[in-house]
């Protein structure tokens, strides 16, 4: 156990007792566990996939964080790792995975396609961006990023951990009961975000107008 | 050594007065061939002229002259040069061009992603349905005039960015705000969603029925992926269930479709290098090898002394961390979690460090130019090289035979599982280790050499099953072959100037078609690229090996256990970035 993550500085604890006692708050014992063991989903998109595979060789180790748990169901995971291209046609079962996943979730986008779409971006069928959709909390730009990279965002989403408090956390947050549920995007003439039908109606009625004076 | 059988020209015009045309355009080769007379004609060209692997089917749109193109490339499998023919249909709708599945089945997968991104209907396909996009989607991509939400311009660099280097964001274009474009007047709640009726009624149509007077078992449907654990990627795949076993399976792909032709169409020639690299992620540098050995087919350039020997020897290490991924792949794939592929993976660091200290990135090299490569290989990556081949990989590669060959729980699992017999992978198309561990020797590297491959002293790895025990042991054969063809390619690697041209952004390519093939790891890897003289391809098309490969998938499974099927997908070794592109 690091003491010194868990205790509160300030407090004396007598040296034979430090293993056994530990002043602190609520916050830091929540944070020490989660940033500890955020296991993530075994989900690989792209090329990225093979970078977060060499990360968890021998070579470059990501165990050392308390991170090679992958789970391949999300009802066990805590962070989702987007690690490639998000497409269109893939979208709806990413978004369905991130749903089921139960909170507290991370997200972190991993390299440039998942961050904004990357060399792909302008392609018909891929998404620039998995941030249109989903919370992210770690950008790592890259195209693979090393696995050294992705460590080292993974390090930054711990820091992130130790900096959330219960109070504010948006999963304890009564108002938003539902607030974290991500509706599913549907496969029409084009990908549908159901959260903006307005939108898109008004969008193509502008259009039809541009037509026909044309 | 064995030389390919040379074979007299094909003459089809004397063969098929009115029926077939040599197609006389500068630049173009092969026949044009009536659309009426094409299943006669193609069923000689397997029948009488042996052309028995028909490896690529892809369309052309020449938007200008008001006409579509279905382009046809076929070889032999006892080696030798292919036979390019091809349909010219007008272009009204629909295009309608017969089906080539009776005569090649493997023309199954390629003629529907012409349908899909093309809109070419092939008459006679008893199951044409959209492959890489979902049914309901808007319009057909890669037809000239059809424009993605994101459209700027026809071809890059596009000037708003250049030369003074702005950007806007493309959101900000775009009527949607994003890579969204929708038929004018759509309203998203008063729409229809398309389902996937017609995936299921063809898993259906495809399913053994239970047999007269047997016990009437209830199936079920079960649908693996796109996300799970081990389908390499976002592979899906419908199955129905009879208990355990598979008596209906259908492959659904498209999860990682990521535009790569049409991307290729709006860059220039030297843009789509890196692209290539995102294609088979694991082998950037055959893939690289593949698409400047075809545009160098165009330019008709030749290639330095000093890079033919560097481009082999990375495509050969390229080739031996793919074989050593496949077994630690496949291991995993059997419930051996781990520790195969851990050892696999740490040979692969070795190799990957040498490809960060040629070209500067691990996996996505970027390292090909046209007529070299784009950077000398410096004497300390050089004896680092030499290290490897000479005396890590091979003591390695003994090792993991020694620890894995024999064991019990392996050899159950994989021998006389998915038998593939040589006819059938013919047939369907499938080419590289798959088809060579059913006895057929068929490697492009002897076959149809490209390259330098014709100066070294190598076998070709065969083996006579055609089951996955087969299929395991020739990736050992084919990294000892890799490793003979580099030690020699080591010894034998002249000094001198490593690109015969001159660095240049924009290369001239003068008008016509090519078509190139090497063997990668895989299997064939082939681009088909029409220039029209402009700096851009006017079409740009991959024939992927693992795409190609898949469709033997269905008939072989069908009968087999669901939990081998896991195990038959690591054995075709598909890469979803080079299947969906
Ligand atoms: S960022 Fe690069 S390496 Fe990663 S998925 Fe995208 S193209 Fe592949």
């Amino acid at each position: 156990m690091e003491n010194e993550k868990l205790s509160l500085p300030n407090y004396n604890i007598p040296e034979d007792l430090e293993n056994v006692v530990a002043v602190t708050t609520l916050d830091r014992l929540y944070n020490w566990g989660r940033r500890s063991s955020v296991w993530p989903l075994m989900f690989g998109l792209a090329c990225c996939a093979i970078e977060m595979i060499a990360a968890q060789t021998a070579r470059y180790d990501m165990a050392r964080f308390g991170m090679e748990v992958m789970r391949p169901t999300p009802r066990q995971a805590d962070m989702m790792l987007v690690s490639g291209t998000v497409t269109k046609k893939m979208l709806p079962a990413i978004i369905r995975l991130y749903n089921q996943m139960p909170e507290p979730k991370y997200v972190v986008a991993m390299g440039a396609c998942a961050s904004s779409g990357g060399p792909f971006k302008e392609g018909y069928n891929v998404v620039a961006g998995i941030d249109k959709f989903l919370p992210v909390d770690v950008y790592i730009p890259g195209c693979p990023p090393t696995p050294q990279a992705l460590i080292a965002g993974l390090i930054k989403l711990q820091e992130k951990i130790d900096r959330q408090s219960i109070k504010t956390v948006r999963w304890y947050n009564k108002e938003k009961k539902d607030g974290n549920y991500v509706p599913m995007p549907i496969l029409g003439p084009d990908l549908i975000d159901v959260r903006r039908n307005a939108d898109i109606k008004q969008a193509a009625a502008v259009a039809k107008v541009t037509q026909e004076s044309a | 050594m064995a030389t390919p059988v040379q074979t007299q020209t094909v003459d089809l015009v004397a063969r098929f007065p009115g029926m077939v045309t040599a197609d006389a355009r500068p630049g173009y080769t092969g026949f044009i061939v009536n659309k009426e007379n094409l299943v006669e004609v193609a069923t000689a060209i397997r029948d009488e002229f042996g052309f028995d692997l028909l490896t690529a089917v892809t369309g052309v749109d020449y938007l200008a002259e008001n006409k579509m193109e279905v382009v046809y490339h076929a070889y032999k499998t006892t080696g030798g040069p292919g036979l390019v023919f091809r349909v010219q249909v007008e272009r009204v709708d629909p295009v309608e061009v017969p089906s080539l599945i009776n005569i090649w089945p493997g023309v199954d997968f390629q003629e529907r992603e012409a349908w899909d991104l093309l809109g070419i209907k092939f008459t006679g396909h008893p199951d044409l349905r959209r492959i890489l996009m979902w049914e309901g989607y808007e319009g057909h991509p890669l037809r000239k005039d059809w424009k993605e939400p994101f459209f700027e311009e026809e071809a890059k660099p596009f000037k708003s960015r250049w030369p003074d280097g702005q950007h806007t964001f493309a959101e900000n274009k775009n009527p949607f705000r994003d890579n969204l474009k929708f038929p004018a007047d759509f309203d998203p709640e008063k729409f229809e969603v398309v389902n996937e009726d017609g995936l299921y009624a063809s898993l259906e149509r495809h399913t053994m029925k239970n047999e007269e007077g047997s016990l009437n078992t209830d199936h079920i449907v079960v649908n693996m992926g796109p996300h799970h654990p081990s389908t390499h990627g976002v592979l899906r795949v419908a199955v129905t269930l009879d208990g355990e076993t598979i008596i209906g399976l259908k492959p659904v792909m498209g999860y990682l479709h990521r535009n790569h032709d049409k991307i290729g169409e709006r860059n220039t020639y030297l843009q789509v290098i890196p692209y290539t690299d995102r294609l088979d992620y694991f082998n950037s540098m055959s893939n690289n090898f593949g698409y400047v050995t075809t545009v160098e087919k165009l330019m008709k350039i030749q290639v330095a002394e000093r890079a033919e020997y560097i481009r082999v020897i990375m495509a050969e290490l390229s080739r031996i961390q793919n074989h050593l991924i496949f077994i630690g792949m496949l291991m995993n794939d059997l419930g051996t979690m781990y520790t195969p592929s851990l050892y696999a993976f740490e040979e692969r660091e070795l190799v990957l460090d040498i490809f960060e200290a040629v070209s500067g990135a691990r996996m996505m090299c970027n390292y090909f130019r046209f007529g070299g490569v784009v950077r000398d290989i410096p004497d300390y990556v050089m004896q680092k090289i030499k290290d490897l081949v000479l005396e890590r990989l091979p003591a390695k590669t003994d090792e993991m035979e020694r620890f894995l060959n024999e064991n019990e729980i392996l050899v159950a699992r994989l021998k006389g599982i998915h038998v593939l017999n040589a006819e059938d992978a013919i047939k369907y198309s499938v080419t590289g280790p798959v088809l060579r561990a059913t006895g057929v020797p068929y490697d492009l590297r002897r076959a149809d050499p490209y390259s330098i491959y014709d100066r070294f002293d190598f076998d070709v790895a065969v083996r006579q099953n055609g089951d996955m025990m087969d299929n395991y042991l020739i990736r050992f054969d084919e990294i000892r072959q890799s490793l003979r063809i580099l030690e020699q390619a080591l010894k034998q690697i002249p000094q001198g100037p490593i690109n015969s041209q001159k660095p240049q952004y924009q290369v001239r390519v003068p008008a016509g078609e090519a078509y190139g093939r090497i063997e990668s790891p895989k299997g064939e890897l082939a681009f088909y690229v029409v220039s029209n003289g402009k700096p851009n391809p006017y079409r740009y098309h991959v024939r992927p090996a693992s795409f190609v490969n898949l469709t033997a998938v269905e008939s072989m499974c069908i009968g087999s256990k669901i939990a081998d099927f896991v195990a038959l997908l690591a054995m075709l070794d598909i890469v979803m970035g080079e299947l969906d592109r």
